[in-house]
């Protein structure tokens, strides 16, 4: 790397020395691949509701190849029924969740280079939720769950023309909340809900990070702390970091969004100071 | 009512489907979709939205660079006007000026509805919403975040069209358009999950299915493209329009091979970022169109200044129209001065030569595109150039429309979005498809709440519903005996790619109108194996038959168009001709069955947009 970047120091604007650079790039991948005509095993899950089992395919590997590209290779080649979902293949749609060799990932994010393709990659669905059909699972419950999240409330408009006046400092921590691309990997890793089932007591770290988003939203007006407290069970999350760890966006999940939230709720529910206090100057905590 | 009158038929399979009714039916789920079914719900009417895919996936959620609307908070001298001349000069003047006009002059209001609902804009100093620059546009124009503006406003229409009151079909694809005489009666389609057909009848249905990349080999796009919205409503017998514009974005990624197509964004130019051959030069400065040439800086130093906001300089020429831009990383390969994996060089890294911070300021401006050189192809692009090359990215052409409704030429069937014609003419400017999707979205909605109010319901034609059933599970009886889908797919990828790319040629247009006719045959023969539960095969199969349309659409258009305009380049017809400026070439379904060509002629400007045009040039 170092020798990158004395080459980059020296180069001139736009110049053929930074080009030079480029084409470096390019061989360092080509030594990092696996040879041509190299072919790998994958160990994928087939089947529906009712059980399934693993099924070993091969297929040939090559240069820059992503785990959903041998999906889709094995798909088009030995099993047109293969059921798996995706959409931008960017990391950018967050569809294509699943668990490779047992951690959660976004397949299209995950290089073959990266794995050791010695033996079998195992490729199964995501386990927290109900499978579908093959990797595909129902993840219906997620949608319901943002239902229940009370909408932004903003309050009344900063100038005549409707819009608002907001400080970039102030908006950058709600940003990072709303890099969220909902791959539901956070909700998959939870153990408050991959081993223990809390689904109707507690939303996971997805939707808390949504209704962090909104609480710290600098327009909302909106009030969720009572929920949060009661509905939403933030209180389960007992901050193993697990659901930060596999955020693709790497979101500091529980650091920025769930522990303020927990203090929040501790503020209104368990501080009747503060809470006095707050009444009188009749503002949201 | 409907399962009674085929009481006759519980034989057979096709007569098992799940009814519901609308008032307003959307199929897609995108930004225009979404926008169109907040639209007609804040109406009062009842509003169902057909998702190919999960909410929230559309692919709206790629868009990156951001959203044109001329609320001159970055530079005053900007308004409805300039936003108004720049996109009918992108668009070679072929668009429908009146989109143009209403487009301009709405995208303002559009982005503030955003900020309303919860999206959360980068700021300028002052906190109002920041504005970036963008090719074709004279001013920094582009409202954004970062380089994932589309997941901003996806999330955000997401979020309000759940507390909207609307139902929601996730993973549900239509496969026909259902009528009741002339006017549109709903749609008939089925679930991933079940596999199971959903009967949707409604009082007016929206379009907005996106685009056609799936036609090409190297694309943009994901699985969902496949042109649904262009054929089920050519189908339908309405007009589809400009079909031989598609836009091959300039830089797509293109190594290693599996992200080949990946979009990289326009804002990486617009932050500075140079294009350069494999003999270091930048190629751009040597070939500026005419009339761009008073809009484009004389050096690289004035074209720098540009990106950094000096408002006395002029855009550097990696920031022209993208069809000419990919024109020109075309030639440069094609003469023996691309990259090693045939394409050009994309340098970002470069401004840390006038910035200190420059890493860090690259990862905050175009943290997306970092993440995912970084992550796909081992690259650093704070310290090294990217390699790109053109993309299968957008179809400017798509169902007609009238402008201020939306409604096609079937009565109560409109469209919004990409699959929408007119706005962009000849070559959409980035960043006008968002706003594209929310303004048109919007009035999509509206007028389809207000034709479902004025009209009655509708009766469905259960014959074609069930032959529509019937043709949906052929693939099936021929299991063991047939092709499967993705080898069709794959040949009309290639094909198209080819044939009908960025660079045409007469006799090859006519080589791939054959080779459609031969795949059309081939992909109602092919095979799928497994049953009708969540079956990307059998997907793949419904979905060829919207690919072939798409592509014969595509190829006669650009056949019959013998100049070069926009997106559309002929290689045998090189120039522009003028003759060729005063229409649009629309396609129907003829009465044999056969797509006819016919030429219409633009409406003429009203003075008061001619001189706007006069003014900006």
């Amino acid at each position: 790397m170092s020798t990158t970047e004395e080459a980059v120091a020296t180069t001139a604007v736009g110049g053929p020395e930074t080009v030079r650079t480029g084409e470096r790039a390019a061989e360092k991948l080509e030594q990092a691949v696996p040879a041509p005509g190299r072919r790998a095993t994958f160990r994928i899950w087939r089947g529906d509701a009712t059980g399934g089992k693993l099924q070993d395919y091969t297929t040939e590997v090559s240069e820059g190849m992503v785990v959903l590209d041998a999906v889709h290779q094995i798909q088009a080649e030995q099993a047109n029924d293969l059921a798996v979902r995706w959409n931008c293949k960017a990391g950018k749609c967050g569809s294509c969740s699943a668990e490779v060799n047992g951690k959660p990932k976004l397949m299209c994010m995950t290089r073959l280079t990266d794995l050791n393709l010695d033996e079998p990659v195992t490729v199964e669905p995501m386990r927290t939720f109900p499978p579908l059909r093959d990797l595909v699972t129902d993840v219906s419950w997620n949608f319901r769950v943002k239902q229940r999240i009370k909408p932004f409330r903003p309050r009344a408009p900063d100038a005549p023309d409707g819009s608002w006046r907001m400080a970039q400092a102030d908006v950058d921590r709600v940003q990072e909340f709303r890099k969220c691309i909902e791959c539901f990997l956070c909700q998959d890793v939870c153990h408050v809900l991959r081993d223990h089932a809390k689904y109707d007591e507690f939303i996971g770290p997805r939707f808390l990070v949504q209704v962090a988003a909104l609480e710290m939203h600098p327009l909302d007006t909106e009030d969720r702390i009572d929920e949060l407290k009661e509905a939403f069970g933030v209180g389960y999350c007992n901050i193993t970091k697990c659901c930060g760890n596999v955020c693709p966006e790497n979101i500091t999940i529980t650091d920025n969004a769930i522990i303020p939230l927990k203090e929040r709720v501790v503020d209104r529910h368990y501080d009747p100071l503060r809470k006095l206090v707050q009444l009188m100057r009749g503002r949201k905590p | 009512m409907l399962h009674g009158d085929l009481d006759g038929l519980e034989d057979l399979v096709v007569a098992e489907y799940q009814t519901h009714e609308h008032d307003v039916l959307v199929i897609g789920a995108g930004g225009a979709g979404l926008r169109a079914a907040i639209a007609a719900a804040a109406e009062g009417v009842s509003v169902g939205v057909v998702s190919k895919s999960l909410l929230g996936k559309a692919h709206t959620v790629m868009a990156e660079g951001g959203m044109a609307a001329a609320m001159a908070n970055v530079d005053d001298r900007d308004d409805w006007r300039v936003h108004f001349a720049d996109t009918m000069r992108g668009g070679q003047y072929l668009n429908s000026w009146r989109m143009a006009e209403l487009h301009a002059r709405e995208a303002p209001d559009a982005v503030r509805d955003l900020e309303a609902w919860g999206a959360l804009f980068d700021r300028t100093p002052d906190g109002r919403i920041l504005q970036r620059n963008f090719g074709g546009h004279k001013y920094p124009r582009l409202a954004h975040v970062g380089d994932r503006t589309g997941l901003e406003m996806i999330r955000t229409l997401q979020d309000k069209g759940t507390h909207s009151g609307i139902h929601f079909h996730m993973e549900c694809t239509v496969l026909a358009l259902l009528k009741d005489g002339e006017r549109v009666a709903g749609a008939f389609g089925y679930d991933r999950e079940r596999g199971r057909f959903r009967l949707l009848r409604a009082r007016a249905v929206v379009l907005a299915t996106g685009g056609i990349g799936r036609a090409y080999e190297i694309t943009s796009n994901s699985w969902e493209y496949t042109g649904d919205g262009h054929a089920l409503a050519y189908q339908a017998g309405a007009a589809l329009q400009d079909m031989e514009f598609v836009q091959f974005h300039p830089t797509g990624m293109v190594w290693p091979p599996s992200v080949r197509g990946i979009l990289v964004t326009e804002g990486v130019r617009g932050e500075g970022g140079t294009l350069v051959n494999s003999e270091g030069r930048r190629f751009m400065f040597d070939d500026i169109p005419e009339n761009y040439r008073a809009h484009t800086a004389a050096s690289p130093e004035e074209g720098w200044r540009y990106t950094q906001g000096d408002k006395n300089a002029r855009r550097p020429p990696e920031l022209l129209t993208r069809d000419h831009v990919a024109r020109c990383i075309v030639r440069e390969v094609r003469e023996g001065r691309g990259s090693p994996h045939g394409g050009v060089y994309l340098d970002i890294a470069w401004i840390r030569e006038k910035l200190p911070n420059a890493a860090e300021h690259i990862r905050k401006k175009l943290p997306s595109m970092y993440h995912q050189f970084k992550q796909l192809a081992d690259i650093d692009i704070t310290k090294e150039a990217m390699e790109v090359g053109p993309t299968t990215h957008y179809i400017m052409g798509g169902i007609r429309v009238d402008g201020d409704s939306q409604m096609s030429t079937v009565p109560g069937l409109f469209a919004a979005g990409e699959c929408a014609a007119g706005l962009h003419g000849a070559n959409r400017l980035g960043g006008n498809s968002l706003s594209d999707l929310v303004v048109f979205g919007k009035r999509a909605g509206e007028y389809a709440a207000r034709f479902a109010r004025e009209h009655g319901a509708a009766t469905v034609d259960t014959d074609s519903v069930d032959a529509a059933a019937r043709q949906a599970l052929e693939p099936f009886e021929r299991n063991g005996s047939g092709e499967g889908p993705y080898q069709v797919q794959h040949t009309l990828q290639e094909m198209m790619q080819e044939l009908v790319g960025i660079v045409r040629r007469e006799e090859e247009i006519v080589r791939a109108l054959s080779c459609i006719g031969e795949l059309r045959a081939r992909a109602e023969r092919v095979a799928v194996p497994g049953n009708r539960e969540y079956n990307p095969g059998w997907h793949t199969a419904l979905d060829l038959p919207n690919l072939l349309t798409v592509s014969e659409a595509i190829a006669r258009s650009a056949l019959e168009r013998r100049e070069s305009r926009g997106g559309h380049f002929r290689d045998d017809y090189p120039e522009k001709d003028p003759a060729y400026g005063s229409f649009n070439l629309i396609l129907r379904k003829g009465p044999d069955g056969e797509m006819s060509i016919t030429r219409e002629s633009i409406p003429e400007m009203p003075p008061e947009l001619k001189q706007i045009i006069e003014e900006n040039k």
